[in-house]
């Protein structure tokens, strides 16, 4: 398996966009799924399948061996202390909602604060804002710079005796900006301030050996890791994982249940209430193995080299403005375009079967910042190439010419 | 092509000179409709007055050329019009987007038919479907939402 053929992994490559060949760039939205993934899915169900963790015949052995040596899978990507570690959720919003509500549940209280940027993701924010209200705390917000970057000092200013968690995401979803995160973590352990990071962007582009971070949570979106739909995974420190309640109540999750009490399982049952997505789980280990194979750090080497040659050549484009400048930039490119809107743009690209995502991405925090109400945005995944930046530069000029430009 | 459909001189031409543009003079109605998915807002301004006439009528908003396009060409074709006229146009026009039927009232002249017809090239694109109705429910708000 090489980078420069994996295209042909991927099924969704063989059909035709409006006659044209398909140039996905909205990866940063969802990855598309190598056959690996999808054959184990329909495997799993074919010969596998049956509830995990509950009954005892041979099929549910099956199962559950399967489900739990995919969280061995993540525990060793991650390189995770402990297996317990690892929390499957329905997506990194979930994950990140569980800690909200978990922690601030039993951490947070009137006046204390809540650190976040201007850069994150509506998932980042939103869960914050409910604790916010729930609790009477308030959230911090450090601003972003001219080259669409958080810088560590603005957040250094913004923390003070009363910030008890820092919530930060990996990569932004906009300007692509790679956040410090080794650096963010240092600083708040001088406090002991515990660090959330959103790695929803994060994960499927960097190399993670979350000891080496030693963050204490990290949210994973497996569907932008070329895993499937459905799935989302929870890193949290085993010392939080003693100390947080639950997040939702429910078959699985509990050690044992009477008329007066309940008391609750380990983790990480504990936190994986109700029947989990099992053959997405068992799957997502087949896209560990696609992403093992080829390399994490190949597959960053590649997307690097399609970043910067995308970025170089629509700066080369006059009618094109690149929203950030960030010193370390992941995978994705988010323009606007003088007399059109990035809506319009979408729908002209994708005559010519060129991928991409307009609008405000979830991040209307920072759209309001910019003055900018929605950007177009392309994303690279392991599966693009530069002949796709060519197709996309063309189909932009396109855009020119439909509006008379 | 398709493309060339939804994008017609007649649209790019509203979209780029919207016509009506801000508050009307003593406007008595107004109501406003904004869109998550994408960011598009809009405003309508309505002077509706004892008699139902609609003598003034505009918009504020920003957002892509169908929705902008759509925004301008209602207040260019409503404004004078009584007000079930109005509901009528705006009853023929969802209708022509939900069900691909060209409108063909005899009220209307030749030119304004051939205006309002353009944006029915947006059928073939059912993510923007919202671009081009948004300001036509907005009307509808104003219309029942009185300032006092």
């Amino acid at each position: 398996m090489k980078i420069k053929n994996i295209k042909s992994e991927f099924p969704i490559f063989k059909q035709k966009i409006n006659g044209k060949p398909l140039v996905y760039l909205d990866s940063a939205n969802s990855s598309q799924k190598p056959k690996a993934v999808i054959n184990r899915m329909s495997n799993f169900y074919e010969t596998e399948f049956s509830n995990v963790g509950r009954s005892v015949h041979s099929l549910a052995v099956k199962a559950t061996n399967r489900f739990e040596e995919s969280r061995d899978k993540v525990q060793k990507y991650l390189n995770a202390k402990h297996r317990e570690e690892i929390i499957f959720t329905k997506s990194a919003t979930e994950s990140i909602n569980l800690i909200a509500s978990s922690f601030g549940e039993k951490f947070i209280k009137a006046g204390d604060e809540i650190l976040t940027t201007e850069l994150e993701h509506h998932s980042n924010y939103v869960p914050w804002h409910f604790i916010r209200q729930k609790k009477g705390a308030k959230i911090k917000f450090a601003p972003v710079n001219d080259r669409g970057e958080v810088e560590i000092d603005e957040i250094k200013k913004l923390i003070n005796s009363k910030t008890k968690i820092i919530a930060i995401t990996h990569i932004s979803n906009v300007t692509g900006a790679i956040m410090p995160i080794k650096k963010i973590v240092d600083l708040a352990k001088e406090k002991n301030i515990p660090v959330l990071v959103d790695g929803t962007q994060g994960a499927p582009h960097l190399k993670i050996d979350i000891q080496e971070l030693d963050c204490d949570f990290y949210a994973i979106s497996c569907h932008k890791m070329y895993g499937p739909n459905g799935l989302g995974i929870l890193y949290a420190k085993k010392k939080w994982l003693e100390e947080l309640p639950p997040y939702q109540g429910g078959g699985g999750m509990i050690s044992e249940v009477l008329k007066d009490k309940v008391s609750f399982a380990d983790s990480p049952t504990k936190f994986e209430a109700g029947t989990l997505q099992t053959a997405e789980v068992v799957a997502f280990s087949e896209a560990i193995n696609f992403i093992e194979k080829l390399g994490i750090k190949n597959i960053q080497n590649h997307e690097n080299e399609i970043l910067e040659y995308g970025i170089e050549k629509l700066k080369k484009n006059n009618s094109v403005n690149i929203i950030g400048d960030p010193k370390e930039r992941g995978s994705v490119m988010s323009f606007t375009m003088k007399g059109i809107h990035p809506h319009d743009i979408a729908t002209i690209l994708d005559e010519d079967g060129v991928a991409i995502r307009a609008g405000h991405h979830c991040c209307q925090i920072l759209h309001d910042k910019i003055g900018i109400p929605a950007t177009a945005r392309a994303s690279i995944g392991v599966y693009n190439s530069k002949e796709d930046i060519d197709i996309l530069c063309n189909a932009i000029n396109n855009c020119k010419k439909v509006f008379n430009i | 092509m398709e493309l060339k459909e939804l994008y017609q001189e007649i649209i790019l031409d509203h979209a780029k000179n919207p016509r009506n543009k801000g508050k009307c003079v003593n406007y008595n109605h107004d109501a406003k409709a904004h869109n998550p998915l994408c960011g598009d807002k809009v405003h309508i301004y309505l002077n509706l007055d004892d008699d139902k006439n609609i003598k003034g009528l505009s918009f504020e908003g920003e957002g892509c050329a169908i929705s902008l396009a759509s925004a301008s060409i209602l207040t260019d074709l409503l404004k004078g019009k009584d007000l079930s006229f109005t509901k009528k146009v705006t009853d023929d026009f969802l209708n022509m987007l939900k069900t691909k039927s060209k409108i063909t009232l005899n009220s209307l002249s030749e030119d304004q038919i051939t205006t309002i017809n353009s944006l029915s090239g947006v059928q073939e694109f059912p993510m923007r479907i919202k671009c081009a109705t948004m300001a036509w429910h907005t009307l509808l708000s104003a219309i029942e939402k009185k300032n006092t």
